[in-house]
């Protein structure tokens, strides 16, 4: 008698796909009921090692570490989802933009694409971040705008091989323009790798975020964001307080290996392919 | 050897066209930041100066000129050499870069060979042993590392060997109290070590992967299989086979990760409290010195450019058919 239903890779996939998208929604939603908590100070349990009352222990000022962990998680997510989604809308435009605008909007878009690669990314993040003044719109506009080079240069490729095929060339002959090309033919071409490539991009965006308010440049000091959790822990880290530099990065490292692994599983289960070598 | 001379030669042209890019880029961020310049100069004093005095600073610095004008002077000034004055280290430019590059250049080129190295190997086992626990354990430990934040790695390294158990030091790049010019090499080296792990196991994961990839497919060849039909054994394959193919991949993307390196510094450097580049272009922005930054800007870019290069001419030279690809095109 078979008690278990025997799961296929695909089903199993799908599981661990939702199973992630729950954890990761549950995190921002408890990220805003622990707003309030992040910042209520308690002088009289300052800087307590975990227990089960405090599971992240406190900090200096005796704020609740774990309401600041969610609440920064929250943070970073809504960081990560608008840089990401603005980079791949970014992405697709341009990707379309170069498929059929001719030889000099290719070549102008490939050059602008090299330039943003020609320096380190977290460079160009501090000279953007330093160029708007800073502060928790200036990260998410810095992170934004950097995070589409890449993505461009994979669906490029992809909408070059779209606009070469017969259909295009045929639809062409009936005079349908390059905008209507654009649209019809090379967009909904590119919508799995739309979708793939933001999520990944996803990461990269928490990662860089996190690294623009450890430096001080990033969101608001007085927001707990990751990276800010994780400046003001380095002060305290030679007293021995570990708790307040492990767990915080500890639970980042979570979300993003979370986010990574829905995007690897949407890529998996929309190009079964690509996932067989 | 004309076409040598000729390839250098577009190569620089390249260079330049990009770095003139970078530097309107940059300069035109600069001029649309809301950071007033006198202010970033005059700093905590600005209650000391009248308006008039300020009214001086900015007509001498020509901060009345149009944007255009500005960038002119400023580009003129770079192109006879003088990159400015950076008022957060009351030294020329040119100076700080120099002094402060050289720190992170040995900071980065350790942690550089560390990685390619530990990051090649892993990928070589992995690849032979695709599908086997060891090269599960060794995948899921790279994707791991390439979820975690670097300066977080730091943070969980300097508390586990500085704080806890207390074998290398907390910060800096020489014992605290004595004179750069009188520190043995140990004595550095001991410093070094902390923040070059962290660099270093940040690069790890990319080689890892991709090297695992390039000796999947060679290991998965019609010329693998006659060997080992000849009865050539798996650490034989390896060597004469597979080592070769798989180093372009790992060569070319070791060579183009020297911007994400730099990056990777910046971090480290800001953790361990080490003085290099990294640390001074972070003091830069925070400090609002902006001749300093653009500076930066600039020499990251020839440092990121000159890494793609040498990461070709490694790779043409390793396998010679990108080379003859190259001829017949």
């Amino acid at each position: 008698m078979k008690v278990a239903v025997q799961l296929d890779r695909r089903r199993r996939t799908l599981l661990y796909t939702g199973l992630s998208v729950t954890v990761v929604l549950a995190v921002v939603i408890a990220g805003s009921f622990a707003v309030d908590a992040a910042s209520t100070t308690q002088l009289a349990g300052r800087n307590l090692s975990p227990s089960w009352a405090h599971p992240f222990g406190t900090d200096r000022l005796g704020r609740d570490m774990f309401a600041r962990v969610l609440s920064g998680l929250r943070l970073s997510l809504v960081v990560g989802v608008s840089a990401a989604a603005i980079s791949g809308v970014l992405a697709v435009l341009m990707a379309c933009a170069a498929a059929v605008g001719g030889r000099v909007v290719d070549r102008a878009i490939t050059w602008v694409v090299d330039l943003f690669l020609a320096l380190p990314h977290l460079v160009l993040l501090i000279l953007l971040a330093f160029a708007l003044g800073g502060g928790t719109r200036a990260v998410i506009i810095a992170v934004a705008i950097t995070h589409w080079p890449s993505l461009t240069r994979v669906l490029r490729g992809h909408a070059r091989h779209v606009v070469s095929s017969d259909y295009v060339a045929i639809s062409r002959q009936l005079g349908r323009g390059r905008w209507w090309i654009a649209r019809r033919h090379v967009a909904p071409q590119l919508l799995g790798h739309f979708l793939v490539g933001t999520v990944l991009l996803f990461p990269h965006a928490i990662l860089h975020e996190a690294a623009l308010s450890f430096l001080g440049l990033g969101v608001d000091p007085a927001e707990p964001s990751i990276g800010v959790l994780l400046a003001e822990s380095m002060r305290f880290l030679s007293a021995g307080a570990w708790w307040l530099a492990v767990l915080p990065g500890l639970c980042l490292l979570v979300v993003v290996k979370l986010v990574d692994a829905i995007g690897e599983n949407v890529r998996a289960l929309l190009d079964p392919r690509s996932h067989h070598l | 050897m004309t076409s040598a001379l000729g390839s250098i030669g577009s190569r620089l042209i390249r260079l330049v066209l990009l770095l003139a890019a970078v530097a309107a880029a940059s300069f035109a961020l600069m001029a649309a930041s809301p950071v007033d310049p006198v202010d970033a100069y005059v700093g905590g004093d600005i209650a000391a100066i009248g308006p008039e005095q300020r009214a001086q600073i900015a007509e001498r610095w020509g901060l009345n000129d149009p944007p255009l004008e500005r960038f002119g002077t400023w580009l003129a000034n770079i192109a006879r050499g003088d990159l400015g004055y950076s008022h957060t280290f009351n030294q020329p430019v040119a100076d700080v870069i120099a002094g402060k590059f050289l720190t992170s250049l040995a900071l980065m080129a350790v942690a550089w060979s560390l990685s390619g190295l530990i990051g090649f190997t892993l990928g070589v086992v992995a690849g032979v042993r695709r599908g086997r626990w060891a090269d599960r354990v060794i995948t899921w430990w790279a994707y791991t590392l390439s979820s975690a934040p670097t300066f977080w790695v730091g943070l969980l390294l300097l508390y586990a060997f500085s704080v806890s158990l207390q074998w290398t030091p907390i910060c800096c790049a020489v014992p605290v109290g004595s004179i750069a010019g009188e520190v043995g090499l140990l004595d550095r080296l001991h410093h070094l070590l902390l923040p070059a792990l962290t660099l270093s196991l940040v690069g790890i994961a990319p080689v890892t992967l991709h090297t695992r990839q390039a000796v999947a497919v060679a290991m998965a060849s019609d010329y693998i299989a006659f060997a080992r039909a000849q009865g050539e054994r798996t650490f034989g394959l390896v060597l004469h086979h597979v080592l070769r193919n798989a180093a372009g991949p790992a060569v070319l993307l070791q060579f183009s990760s020297l911007g994400e390196l730099f990056g990777g510094s910046v971090l480290a450097e800001q953790v361990f409290s080490y003085p290099g580049l990294g640390a001074a272009t972070t003091a830069a922005a925070l400090g609002q010195d902006v001749p300093l930054l653009l500076a930066i800007a600039l020499f990251t870019t020839v440092f990121v450019y000159v890494g793609n290069q040498l990461g070709d001419l490694v790779h043409a030279w390793l396998d010679p058919r990108t080379h003859r690809a190259e001829v017949t095109a």
